[in-house]
């Protein structure tokens, strides 16, 4: 292994769901020990800590992490990045060591939602007594509703729709076979929040949140935390051979904000700057999508997957709907995509999303992945995508020990 | 933006003048100050940067595009074709559901509205229909101002 390598050495997660008896320092120090736990090294190995949470953003949540698990004097970097948090925590620690500052360290995500809905921060304004304008646009009112929709399965729902436009073969049917797809590979993921398959037509069927995004094809809140030991090539060298075996490579660590598009200031363009993150990620690794045993990307609603398969160059340009009739993306398809059931079953604890996928691939190149091993996985793609915007794409590959 | 802003600040009124203040047509505001209600008609007014021609219906420091810092207003159009929707059924406390969020394509300019005038479901929904802006009252104040706002209608 080259000395300017950079790995992964252990890795963990909660299960996803709800944990009304603990709070997100608590899930945070199960992860990051359970990580440390799964390299054979300990806190005390550690250069750096990155730690990722969006709603506990100004918390301290590595400061308050390290009273649980150990107060070493180590820099933390607290980082919030829309639903790119935990990816951009692990990419932290991943720069630290690739500029040589750090030879480990530990990277974090965690958040715990609880049952807040999906329509939060699209609160409408009192209403005014007298008009007066307000914010950059001058409104008068909250033009929420008015003005179209900000919320999320609304906004994903028309970026859907977009493509549907630009593109044949892509409707209704096309996004909710994503959201089958996810459903039924969650059955056999025992950290999943939700492991129940639903009929086609159930997911179709379930009550609409914003066409074409059912409640079956939206992700739902949850809690949860996941972590990573990221180590030099060079440090690993020294380690035993049976610890150099399970080490998972980091091909690529790519993180893009998304550049000006003319209809960005009304609709979030979530394609641009995943197609930039992938293209950059393919090229550090010197892999190409038809190389990915598997895949982990950013479902947060049916919708959404579809783009991806685009926008990660998984199918042809404008193919997407093809991709998913054909059956690819399933876990015996050609380019198995959210076997571990994705963020629609999952779950997607924000700040913990871009770890755990991480987790999952380098869970399955270890061969370790039990009932949902998809079988001699080598190379594997992590994807999550925060509007506002931010992506993160990581390419892991298995150790060739 | 404010010192461009034309509301009138509502007067006080007297009672003794109020049977002739009701005979008047009410005080209205635009919903948002990039919507110009003149008097041949409603349209949007964007920020355009005079380098590149990029628009933004907000101000900017310097152009998202190109970086240029001057801008001039510009009109955009008030036909377009609808390149993106969601029909929304649950939305926060107070708004009415379900209501259609549209994408508009107004000549190149990217326009968000709710496409209105129309049955909100997909079968009645369509992408690449035509459109035209149109403005309704949604809503007044205390004082009977009325607020005007826009969405689209199928043209
Ligand atoms: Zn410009």
């Amino acid at each position: 292994m080259s000395t300017d390598s950079v790995w992964i050495l252990g890795t963990n997660m909660t299960p996803f769901g709800r944990y009304p008896d603990r709070d997100a320092v608590d899930l945070a120090a199960a992860a990051a020990l359970g990580a440390l736990d799964d390299g054979r090294v300990t806190i005390h190995d550690m250069d750096i800590l990155g730690c990722g949470t969006l709603f506990q953003a100004s918390a301290g949540m590595g400061q308050q992490l390290q009273k649980q698990i150990g107060q070493t004097g180590i820099p933390v970097y607290n980082v919030s990045n829309a639903c790119a948090t935990g990816a951009t925590a692990l990419r932290t620690v991943i720069m630290a060591i690739k500029a040589g500052e750090a030879e480990m360290g530990l990277a974090v995500g965690v958040e715990q939602m609880g049952k807040m809905g999906l329509l939060a921060g699209a609160e409408k304004k009192p209403s005014k007594h007298v008009f007066a304008p307000e914010g950059r646009y001058g409104a008068v009112q909250s033009v929420d509703g008015l003005l179209g929709t900000a919320t999320m399965p609304g906004v994903f729902g028309q970026a859907g729709m977009q493509y549907a436009h630009d593109n044949d073969g892509v409707g209704f049917e096309q996004f909710a076979k994503v959201a089958y797809k996810n459903h039924k590979h969650s059955t056999l993921n025992p950290l999943a929040q939700y492991r129940k398959e639903f009929p086609l037509a159930d997911v179709m069927g379930s009550p609409m949140m914003s066409y074409p995004n059912t409640l079956l094809m939206c992700c739902p809140t949850g809690d949860g935390a996941a972590a990573a030991v990221v180590v030099s090539g060079e440090r690993l060298q020294s380690m035993p051979k049976r610890v150099q075996k399970r080490a998972v490579k980091v091909s690529a660590s790519v993180l893009t904000s998304d550049p000006y598009v003319e209809s960005g200031q009304v609709q979030p363009d979530v394609n641009t700057l995943t197609r930039r993150a992938a293209t950059e990620a393919y090229e550090a690794a010197g892999v190409g999508p038809e190389d990915l045993d598997l895949v982990e990307l950013h479902d947060c609603f049916a919708t959404a997957e579809l783009l991806h398969y685009d926008n990660l160059q998984l199918c042809e340009e404008g193919g997407a709907g093809d991709f998913i009739d054909s059956g690819a993306p399933f876990r015996d398809g050609s380019t198995p995509v959210n076997v571990s059931g994705g963020l629609i079953s999952k779950g997607h604890p924000i700040g913990a999303t871009g770890i755990a996928n991480v987790y999952e691939v380098a869970t399955h190149l270890r061969g370790e992945a039990g009932d949902r091993q998809i079988k001699r996985a080598k190379v594997g793609l992590t994807h999550v995508i925060g509007l506002g915007s931010s992506c993160g794409v990581h390419i892991l590959e298995k150790a060739a020990v | 933006m404010a010192a461009t802003r034309t509301t009138k600040k509502p007067a006080k009124k007297k009672k003794t003048s109020a049977t002739r203040a009701r005979s008047k047509p009410p005080a209205r505001v635009p919903l948002v100050d990039y919507l110009v209600l003149g008097a041949n008609g409603a349209y949007l007014r964007a920020n355009e940067c005079k380098s590149c021609g990029a628009r933004f219906f907000d101000r900017r420091n310097a152009c998202a595009a190109c970086g240029g810092r001057e801008f001039k207003k510009a009109r955009v159009k008030s036909r377009g074709e609808l390149v993106g929707f969601s029909i929304v059924h649950r939305a926060a406390p107070g708004i009415a559901v379900p209501f259609v969020s549209g994408i508009v394509d107004c000549g190149g300019t990217t326009v968000r509205a709710n496409v209105i005038d129309v049955e909100a479901d997909p079968e009645h929904v369509k992408l690449g229909m035509k459109l035209a802006l149109a403005t309704y009252v949604s809503g007044s104040d205390d004082d009977g101002t009325e607020c005007v706002a826009f969405g689209y209608a199928p043209a």
